[in-house]
Protein backbone atom coordinates (compact mmCIF):
# COMPACT_ATOMS: atom_id res chain seq x y z
CA UNK A 1 0.00 0.00 0.00
CA UNK A 2 3.06 2.25 -0.23
CA UNK A 3 1.87 3.42 -3.62
CA UNK A 4 -1.39 4.90 -2.32
CA UNK A 5 -1.89 8.12 -4.26
CA UNK A 6 -1.91 11.39 -2.33
CA UNK A 7 -5.01 12.62 -4.14
CA UNK A 8 -7.15 9.53 -4.55
CA UNK A 9 -10.14 11.36 -5.95
CA UNK A 10 -8.23 12.94 -8.79
CA UNK A 11 -6.76 9.60 -9.80
CA UNK A 12 -10.10 7.91 -9.68
CA UNK A 13 -11.56 10.49 -12.06
CA UNK A 14 -8.64 10.21 -14.45
CA UNK A 15 -8.80 6.41 -14.45
CA UNK A 16 -12.51 6.43 -14.96
CA UNK A 17 -12.14 8.52 -18.09
CA UNK A 18 -9.49 6.18 -19.42
CA UNK A 19 -11.75 3.23 -18.77
CA UNK A 20 -14.69 4.80 -20.56
CA UNK A 21 -12.61 5.59 -23.62
CA UNK A 22 -11.40 2.01 -23.77
CA UNK A 23 -14.87 0.58 -23.45
CA UNK A 24 -16.17 2.70 -26.28
CA UNK A 25 -13.45 1.32 -28.49
CA UNK A 26 -14.29 -2.26 -27.49
CA UNK A 27 -17.87 -1.94 -28.69
CA UNK A 28 -16.64 -1.40 -32.24
CA UNK A 29 -14.98 -4.79 -32.20
CA UNK A 30 -18.33 -6.54 -31.72
CA UNK A 31 -19.73 -5.71 -35.15
CA UNK A 32 -21.16 -8.76 -36.88
CA UNK A 33 -18.99 -10.06 -39.67
CA UNK A 34 -20.91 -9.81 -42.93
CA UNK A 35 -19.49 -10.38 -46.34
CA UNK A 36 -19.98 -8.43 -49.53
CA UNK A 37 -21.52 -9.53 -52.82
CA UNK A 38 -18.04 -9.40 -54.36
CA UNK A 39 -16.60 -11.56 -51.57
CA UNK A 40 -19.29 -14.23 -51.95
CA UNK A 41 -18.86 -14.30 -55.74
CA UNK A 42 -15.05 -14.64 -55.48
CA UNK A 43 -15.52 -17.50 -53.03
CA UNK A 44 -18.15 -19.15 -55.22
CA UNK A 45 -16.11 -18.96 -58.44
CA UNK A 46 -12.97 -20.27 -56.71
CA UNK A 47 -15.01 -23.12 -55.16
CA UNK A 48 -16.51 -24.10 -58.52
CA UNK A 49 -13.03 -24.22 -60.08
CA UNK A 50 -11.55 -26.14 -57.12
CA UNK A 51 -14.42 -28.65 -57.26
CA UNK A 52 -14.57 -29.09 -61.05
CA UNK A 53 -10.83 -29.78 -61.52
CA UNK A 54 -10.58 -32.71 -59.04
CA UNK A 55 -13.76 -34.31 -60.44
CA UNK A 56 -12.46 -33.91 -64.00
CA UNK A 57 -9.05 -35.36 -63.04
CA UNK A 58 -10.58 -38.48 -61.48
CA UNK A 59 -13.32 -38.99 -64.08
CA UNK A 60 -11.02 -38.64 -67.11
CA UNK A 61 -7.95 -40.20 -65.50
CA UNK A 62 -5.80 -37.61 -67.25
CA UNK A 63 -2.89 -37.92 -64.79
CA UNK A 64 -1.34 -41.00 -63.22
CA UNK A 65 -2.74 -42.29 -59.93
CA UNK A 66 -0.33 -40.74 -57.42
CA UNK A 67 -0.27 -37.32 -59.08
CA UNK A 68 -4.09 -37.32 -59.14
CA UNK A 69 -4.32 -38.14 -55.41
CA UNK A 70 -1.82 -35.42 -54.46
CA UNK A 71 -3.59 -32.90 -56.73
CA UNK A 72 -7.11 -33.54 -55.37
CA UNK A 73 -5.80 -33.50 -51.78
CA UNK A 74 -4.09 -30.14 -52.36
CA UNK A 75 -7.20 -28.67 -53.99
CA UNK A 76 -9.40 -29.83 -51.10
CA UNK A 77 -7.13 -28.04 -48.62
CA UNK A 78 -7.21 -24.84 -50.71
CA UNK A 79 -11.01 -25.05 -51.09
CA UNK A 80 -11.50 -25.45 -47.33
CA UNK A 81 -9.36 -22.33 -46.89
CA UNK A 82 -11.44 -20.46 -49.51
CA UNK A 83 -14.70 -21.40 -47.73
CA UNK A 84 -13.28 -20.34 -44.35
CA UNK A 85 -12.30 -16.90 -45.65
CA UNK A 86 -15.11 -16.01 -48.10
CA UNK A 87 -18.13 -17.87 -46.64
CA UNK A 88 -17.37 -18.18 -42.91
CA UNK A 89 -15.57 -14.77 -42.84
CA UNK A 90 -12.77 -16.05 -40.62
CA UNK A 91 -10.07 -13.54 -39.78
CA UNK A 92 -7.73 -12.75 -36.90
CA UNK A 93 -10.03 -10.05 -35.49
CA UNK A 94 -13.37 -11.88 -35.13
CA UNK A 95 -14.37 -12.07 -31.44
CA UNK A 96 -11.01 -10.57 -30.46
CA UNK A 97 -9.10 -13.48 -31.99
CA UNK A 98 -10.84 -16.20 -29.98
CA UNK A 99 -12.55 -17.73 -33.04
CA UNK A 100 -9.18 -18.15 -34.73
CA UNK A 101 -7.64 -19.60 -31.56
CA UNK A 102 -10.48 -22.17 -31.29
CA UNK A 103 -10.05 -23.00 -34.99
CA UNK A 104 -6.28 -23.52 -34.66
CA UNK A 105 -6.81 -25.75 -31.61
CA UNK A 106 -9.41 -27.77 -33.53
CA UNK A 107 -7.16 -28.15 -36.59
CA UNK A 108 -4.34 -29.47 -34.35
CA UNK A 109 -6.78 -31.88 -32.70
CA UNK A 110 -8.18 -33.06 -36.05
CA UNK A 111 -4.69 -33.64 -37.49
CA UNK A 112 -3.63 -35.68 -34.42
CA UNK A 113 -6.85 -37.74 -34.61
CA UNK A 114 -6.49 -38.48 -38.33
CA UNK A 115 -2.73 -39.01 -38.52
CA UNK A 116 -2.63 -40.99 -35.27
CA UNK A 117 -5.52 -43.30 -36.22
CA UNK A 118 -4.19 -44.02 -39.70
CA UNK A 119 -0.65 -44.61 -38.38
CA UNK A 120 -1.66 -46.92 -35.53
CA UNK A 121 -4.21 -48.92 -37.53
CA UNK A 122 -1.84 -49.33 -40.48
CA UNK A 123 0.79 -50.90 -38.22
CA UNK A 124 -1.81 -53.04 -36.47
CA UNK A 125 -3.06 -54.37 -39.81
CA UNK A 126 0.47 -55.06 -41.00
CA UNK A 127 1.38 -56.96 -37.84
CA UNK A 128 -1.86 -58.94 -37.58
CA UNK A 129 -1.69 -62.73 -37.84
CA UNK A 130 -3.28 -63.86 -41.12
CA UNK A 131 -6.86 -64.95 -40.53
CA UNK A 132 -7.50 -66.95 -43.70
CA UNK A 133 -5.29 -69.16 -45.86
CA UNK A 134 -5.68 -66.63 -48.66
CA UNK A 135 -4.32 -63.79 -46.48
CA UNK A 136 -1.42 -65.99 -45.44
CA UNK A 137 -0.66 -66.64 -49.08
CA UNK A 138 -0.64 -62.95 -49.98
CA UNK A 139 1.40 -61.98 -46.90
CA UNK A 140 4.03 -64.69 -46.88
CA UNK A 141 3.92 -65.82 -50.47
CA UNK A 142 3.29 -69.38 -49.31
CA UNK B 1 4.29 -2.14 -6.52
CA UNK B 2 2.39 -0.12 -9.05
CA UNK B 3 0.68 -3.26 -10.42
CA UNK B 4 -1.26 -3.74 -7.18
CA UNK B 5 -2.54 -0.17 -7.15
CA UNK B 6 -6.32 -0.30 -7.49
CA UNK B 7 -7.75 1.86 -10.20
CA UNK B 8 -11.11 2.61 -8.55
CA UNK B 9 -11.86 4.18 -5.20
CA UNK B 10 -14.95 4.29 -3.08
CA UNK B 11 -14.13 7.49 -1.24
CA UNK B 12 -10.74 6.75 0.36
CA UNK B 13 -11.30 2.99 0.27
CA UNK B 14 -9.66 1.21 -2.69
CA UNK B 15 -11.90 -1.12 -4.71
CA UNK B 16 -10.41 -4.37 -5.96
CA UNK B 17 -13.52 -5.41 -7.85
CA UNK B 18 -15.88 -3.69 -10.27
CA UNK B 19 -18.61 -1.84 -8.37
CA UNK B 20 -21.19 -3.22 -10.81
CA UNK B 21 -21.21 -5.95 -13.45
CA UNK B 22 -20.23 -4.63 -16.87
CA UNK B 23 -23.23 -4.40 -19.17
CA UNK B 24 -23.18 -6.72 -22.16
CA UNK B 25 -25.64 -6.34 -25.03
CA UNK B 26 -28.07 -9.20 -25.60
CA UNK B 27 -26.44 -12.08 -27.45
CA UNK B 28 -22.99 -10.48 -27.59
CA UNK B 29 -21.25 -13.88 -27.17
CA UNK B 30 -23.60 -16.01 -29.29
CA UNK B 31 -21.33 -16.00 -32.35
CA UNK B 32 -18.30 -17.22 -30.39
CA UNK B 33 -20.33 -19.81 -28.50
CA UNK B 34 -21.83 -21.14 -31.71
CA UNK B 35 -18.39 -21.22 -33.32
CA UNK B 36 -17.15 -23.35 -30.40
CA UNK B 37 -20.09 -25.72 -30.97
CA UNK B 38 -19.10 -26.01 -34.65
CA UNK B 39 -15.53 -26.79 -33.64
CA UNK B 40 -16.73 -29.60 -31.37
CA UNK B 41 -18.91 -30.85 -34.23
CA UNK B 42 -15.77 -30.77 -36.36
CA UNK B 43 -14.16 -33.20 -33.88
CA UNK B 44 -17.08 -35.63 -34.34
CA UNK B 45 -16.47 -35.58 -38.08
CA UNK B 46 -12.71 -35.97 -37.49
CA UNK B 47 -13.39 -39.19 -35.56
CA UNK B 48 -15.72 -40.45 -38.34
CA UNK B 49 -13.17 -39.57 -41.05
CA UNK B 50 -10.45 -41.37 -39.06
CA UNK B 51 -12.70 -44.41 -38.75
CA UNK B 52 -13.41 -44.37 -42.49
CA UNK B 53 -9.70 -43.98 -43.29
CA UNK B 54 -8.78 -47.06 -41.25
CA UNK B 55 -11.72 -49.21 -42.44
CA UNK B 56 -11.89 -48.17 -46.11
CA UNK B 57 -9.80 -51.14 -47.29
CA UNK B 58 -11.78 -53.78 -45.35
CA UNK B 59 -14.25 -55.01 -47.97
CA UNK B 60 -14.89 -58.47 -46.44
CA UNK B 61 -15.11 -59.87 -49.95
CA UNK B 62 -17.81 -57.31 -50.85
CA UNK B 63 -17.77 -54.49 -53.40
CA UNK B 64 -15.28 -51.61 -53.16
CA UNK B 65 -15.60 -47.90 -53.96
CA UNK B 66 -14.69 -48.34 -57.63
CA UNK B 67 -17.67 -50.63 -58.26
CA UNK B 68 -20.12 -48.67 -56.09
CA UNK B 69 -19.58 -44.92 -56.46
CA UNK B 70 -21.11 -43.01 -59.37
CA UNK B 71 -19.11 -39.82 -59.70
CA UNK B 72 -21.58 -37.90 -61.95
CA UNK B 73 -24.19 -38.26 -59.21
CA UNK B 74 -21.71 -37.08 -56.56
CA UNK B 75 -20.74 -34.13 -58.76
CA UNK B 76 -24.41 -33.15 -59.05
CA UNK B 77 -24.80 -33.45 -55.29
CA UNK B 78 -21.72 -31.31 -54.68
CA UNK B 79 -23.09 -28.67 -57.03
CA UNK B 80 -26.40 -28.58 -55.09
CA UNK B 81 -24.61 -27.95 -51.79
CA UNK B 82 -22.30 -25.34 -53.33
CA UNK B 83 -25.28 -23.48 -54.87
CA UNK B 84 -27.07 -23.56 -51.50
CA UNK B 85 -23.99 -21.98 -49.89
CA UNK B 86 -23.94 -19.02 -52.27
CA UNK B 87 -27.72 -18.52 -52.06
CA UNK B 88 -27.49 -18.46 -48.25
CA UNK B 89 -24.77 -15.82 -48.69
CA UNK B 90 -27.24 -13.75 -50.78
CA UNK B 91 -29.86 -14.16 -48.03
CA UNK B 92 -27.37 -12.76 -45.50
CA UNK B 93 -26.60 -9.79 -47.81
CA UNK B 94 -30.33 -9.07 -48.13
CA UNK B 95 -30.66 -9.34 -44.34
CA UNK B 96 -27.87 -6.77 -43.91
CA UNK B 97 -29.88 -4.44 -46.20
CA UNK B 98 -33.00 -5.08 -44.10
CA UNK B 99 -34.94 -6.48 -47.07
CA UNK B 100 -37.28 -9.04 -45.50
CA UNK B 101 -38.92 -10.31 -48.70
CA UNK B 102 -35.65 -10.97 -50.55
CA UNK B 103 -34.14 -12.58 -47.45
CA UNK B 104 -37.05 -15.01 -47.31
CA UNK B 105 -36.82 -15.68 -51.06
CA UNK B 106 -33.11 -16.55 -50.92
CA UNK B 107 -33.63 -18.65 -47.77
CA UNK B 108 -36.35 -20.56 -49.62
CA UNK B 109 -34.04 -21.19 -52.61
CA UNK B 110 -31.32 -22.34 -50.19
CA UNK B 111 -33.79 -24.77 -48.63
CA UNK B 112 -34.73 -26.16 -52.06
CA UNK B 113 -31.07 -26.78 -52.97
CA UNK B 114 -30.58 -28.43 -49.56
CA UNK B 115 -33.62 -30.65 -50.15
CA UNK B 116 -32.28 -31.55 -53.62
CA UNK B 117 -28.97 -32.54 -52.03
CA UNK B 118 -30.74 -34.74 -49.50
CA UNK B 119 -32.95 -36.38 -52.12
CA UNK B 120 -29.96 -37.28 -54.31
CA UNK B 121 -28.12 -38.67 -51.27
CA UNK B 122 -31.13 -40.76 -50.22
CA UNK B 123 -31.50 -42.01 -53.81
CA UNK B 124 -27.82 -43.01 -53.76
CA UNK B 125 -28.20 -44.81 -50.42
CA UNK B 126 -31.31 -46.70 -51.51
CA UNK B 127 -29.56 -47.62 -54.78
CA UNK B 128 -26.55 -49.00 -52.85
CA UNK B 129 -28.71 -50.95 -50.43
CA UNK B 130 -30.77 -52.32 -53.34
CA UNK B 131 -27.55 -53.60 -54.92
CA UNK B 132 -26.76 -55.43 -51.70
CA UNK B 133 -24.15 -52.93 -50.48
CA UNK B 134 -25.74 -52.51 -47.05
CA UNK B 135 -24.05 -51.06 -43.93
CA UNK B 136 -23.84 -54.64 -42.58
CA UNK B 137 -21.80 -55.93 -45.56
CA UNK B 138 -18.32 -54.73 -44.61
CA UNK B 139 -16.35 -52.36 -42.36
CA UNK B 140 -15.87 -50.15 -45.41
CA UNK B 141 -19.62 -49.81 -45.98
CA UNK B 142 -20.40 -49.40 -42.25
CA UNK B 143 -18.00 -46.49 -41.96
CA UNK B 144 -19.15 -45.05 -45.31
CA UNK B 145 -22.82 -44.98 -44.29
CA UNK B 146 -21.95 -43.62 -40.82
CA UNK B 147 -19.79 -40.77 -42.13
CA UNK B 148 -21.94 -39.71 -45.09
CA UNK B 149 -25.14 -40.39 -43.13
CA UNK B 150 -24.03 -38.18 -40.23
CA UNK B 151 -23.39 -35.36 -42.69
CA UNK B 152 -26.80 -35.94 -44.27
CA UNK B 153 -28.41 -35.87 -40.83
CA UNK B 154 -26.77 -32.49 -40.19
CA UNK B 155 -28.18 -31.17 -43.49
CA UNK B 156 -31.63 -32.48 -42.50
CA UNK B 157 -31.45 -30.63 -39.18
CA UNK B 158 -30.20 -27.56 -41.04
CA UNK B 159 -33.26 -27.61 -43.34
CA UNK B 160 -35.65 -27.96 -40.37
CA UNK B 161 -33.86 -25.03 -38.71
CA UNK B 162 -34.05 -23.04 -41.96
CA UNK B 163 -37.83 -23.56 -42.26
CA UNK B 164 -38.27 -22.60 -38.58
CA UNK B 165 -36.33 -19.38 -39.13
CA UNK B 166 -38.29 -18.55 -42.29
CA UNK B 167 -41.50 -18.77 -40.27
CA UNK B 168 -39.94 -16.62 -37.53
CA UNK B 169 -38.74 -13.97 -40.00
CA UNK B 170 -42.10 -13.97 -41.82
CA UNK B 171 -43.98 -13.42 -38.55
CA UNK B 172 -41.65 -11.13 -36.58
CA UNK B 173 -39.46 -9.58 -39.29
CA UNK B 174 -35.70 -9.03 -39.21
CA UNK B 175 -35.51 -8.24 -35.48
CA UNK B 176 -32.06 -8.46 -33.78
CA UNK B 177 -32.85 -11.91 -32.35
CA UNK B 178 -33.74 -13.26 -35.80
CA UNK B 179 -30.65 -11.69 -37.36
CA UNK B 180 -28.55 -13.45 -34.71
CA UNK B 181 -30.26 -16.78 -35.42
CA UNK B 182 -29.80 -16.38 -39.18
CA UNK B 183 -26.10 -15.66 -38.60
CA UNK B 184 -25.76 -18.89 -36.56
CA UNK B 185 -27.51 -20.95 -39.24
CA UNK B 186 -25.26 -19.28 -41.82
CA UNK B 187 -22.18 -20.55 -39.97
CA UNK B 188 -23.77 -24.01 -39.60
CA UNK B 189 -24.68 -24.21 -43.30
CA UNK B 190 -21.26 -23.09 -44.57
CA UNK B 191 -19.59 -25.43 -42.08
CA UNK B 192 -21.53 -28.38 -43.54
CA UNK B 193 -20.27 -27.39 -46.98
CA UNK B 194 -16.69 -27.44 -45.63
CA UNK B 195 -17.25 -30.96 -44.25
CA UNK B 196 -18.65 -32.01 -47.64
CA UNK B 197 -15.38 -30.94 -49.31
CA UNK B 198 -13.70 -33.56 -47.11
CA UNK B 199 -16.36 -36.16 -47.95
CA UNK B 200 -16.28 -35.81 -51.72
CA UNK B 201 -12.47 -35.63 -51.80
CA UNK B 202 -11.52 -38.40 -49.38
CA UNK B 203 -14.47 -40.77 -49.72
CA UNK B 204 -15.62 -40.49 -53.32
CA UNK B 205 -12.73 -39.12 -55.40
CA UNK B 206 -9.89 -40.89 -53.59
CA UNK B 207 -12.01 -44.06 -53.38
CA UNK B 208 -12.32 -44.15 -57.16
CA UNK B 209 -8.82 -42.82 -57.93
CA UNK B 210 -6.79 -45.21 -55.80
Amino acid sequence: MSATPTHPHEHAVADHHGHDGHHGHDDHGHEEPHGSFKGYMIGFVLSVILTAIPFALVMTGALDKNTTIVAIFAMAVVQIFVHMVYFLHMNLKTEGGWSMLALIFTIVFVLITLAGSIWVMYHMNTNMMPMTPRQAATQFGG
Amino acid sequence: MSTTTPSLYDGDRPLFHLPEEPHHPDGHSTALGFWLYLMSDCLIFAALFAMYATASYSFAGGPGPKELFELPLVALNTAMLLFSSITYGFAMLMMAKGNKGSTLLWLGITGLFGAAFLSIELYEFSHLIHEGATPQSSAFLSSFFTLVGTHGLHVTVGIIWLITLMVQVARKGLIPANRRRLMCLSMFWHFLDVVWIGVFTFVYLMGVAR
